[in-house]
């Protein structure tokens, strides 16, 4: 399945949020998430369906002023 | 002691965490300043998270308070989803709401920041708005739910210090139980004591630290300059005078001719 994540396109085999962060070797308690401009608990992430061209941002914290 | 949100705080200054020649020199620079309040920031993971984490572990480990941004948000869309992301990392109601209008002098958006901080105040959110010296925004802003300002006083980065004292003088005038944080345009610890003395409660600072050719001293002597300039405003200082004061009496003088 295509999805836009992190501004790319990438074809990820993933059914869910959780399947997808798996899949990428997202691991943290200090990653957010977002699909179509909408927050994604992480403790929704594992019943949370992806669609095609889904729009999935992955944060983390960084540096800030 | 400063109180924001209910929270007292004995340091009245805040420090970014960006720009540091090193995390170890970040850290030393947040011991030094005796801050108790740091900023960070959220940006996109590109190494399956190893990244951010370092990073948060690090501020972790600071035991400080974490006051997240929403730095680099052009819209109120970004701007809000960005602190829902921000509170579901650090969990924290607090959210430095900064929607950019310019990229030249990232002037805040005003409109789109009274708008954002309407919609994240009434989703629990503790608004710290980083915002122009107008007061009629200020106003919206307190209306819109925020209980702390944090005006600029020039360009973030700029160091130029307080390029309109007069606007500062009148903002604090007009607001004198609003918790006042002067944000961004800061360059050096006598600008910061200039603040304070004017009656500001706190300062934000991070470029002027960070960007210090020691930055661990420069945090340093900025906790000093505003601790000074809150004692002087405490002192009242004198207001500046067009004439001459002789500062020894005249009466009893003795007369030699």
């Amino acid at each position: 399945m295509t999805l836009i994540i992190n501004g790319e396109e990438q074809d990820v085999a993933a059914e869910t949020l959780a399947d997808l962060l798996l899949a990428l070797d997202y691991e943290g308690e200090w990653l957010a998430t977002a699909v179509n401009g909408e927050l994604v608990h992480r403790e929704d992430r594992a019943a949370f369906p992806l669609g095609a061209f889904d729009r999935i941002e992955i944060l983390s914290p960084m540096q800030g002023g | 002691m400063l109180k924001v949100y209910d929270i007292d705080v004995q340091s009245r200054l805040l420090l970014g965490t960006a720009r540091y020649p090193s995390p170890s020199i970040l850290a030393e620079a947040v011991r030094r300043s005796k801050t108790e309040i740091v900023t960070v920031s959220l940006r996109r993971e590109t190494s399956g998270g190893k990244s951010g984490g370092a990073f948060f572990e690090l501020i972790r480990d600071l035991g400080v308070r974490v006051l997240p941004n929403t730095a680099g948000c052009h819209s109120v869309k970004e701007a809000v989803l960005t602190a829902k992301m921000a509170r579901d990392v650090f969990r924290t109601d607090w959210i430095k709401l900064e929607v950019i209008g310019h990229h030249d002098t990232l002037q805040p958006d005003v409109f789109g920041l009274v708008e954002a901080a309407r919609i994240l105040t009434g989703e629990g959110f503790k608004v710290f708005p980083y915002t122009t010296d107008d007061l009629v925004v200020a106003e919206r802003l307190l209306e819109a739910g925020c209980r702390v300002l944090m005006p600029w006083c020039a360009p973030i980065g700029s160091a130029m210090g307080p390029v309109n004292p007069t606007a500062l003088k009148s903002f604090r005038a007009h607001f004198p139980d609003v918790p006042l944080i002067v944000d961004a345009g800061i360059g050096r610890p006598s600008h910061a004591a200039e603040v304070m003395e004017r009656g500001y409660d706190a300062v934000l600072l991070n470029t002027a630290v960070a960007g210090a050719g020691d930055p661990a001293a420069m945090a340093e002597a900025f906790a000093l300059a505003i601790a000074a300039g809150r004692l002087a405003h405490k002192a009242v200082p004198l207001e500046p005078r067009d004439m001459a004061v002789p500062s020894t009496p005249v009466i009893g003088k003795a007369v030699f001719s």
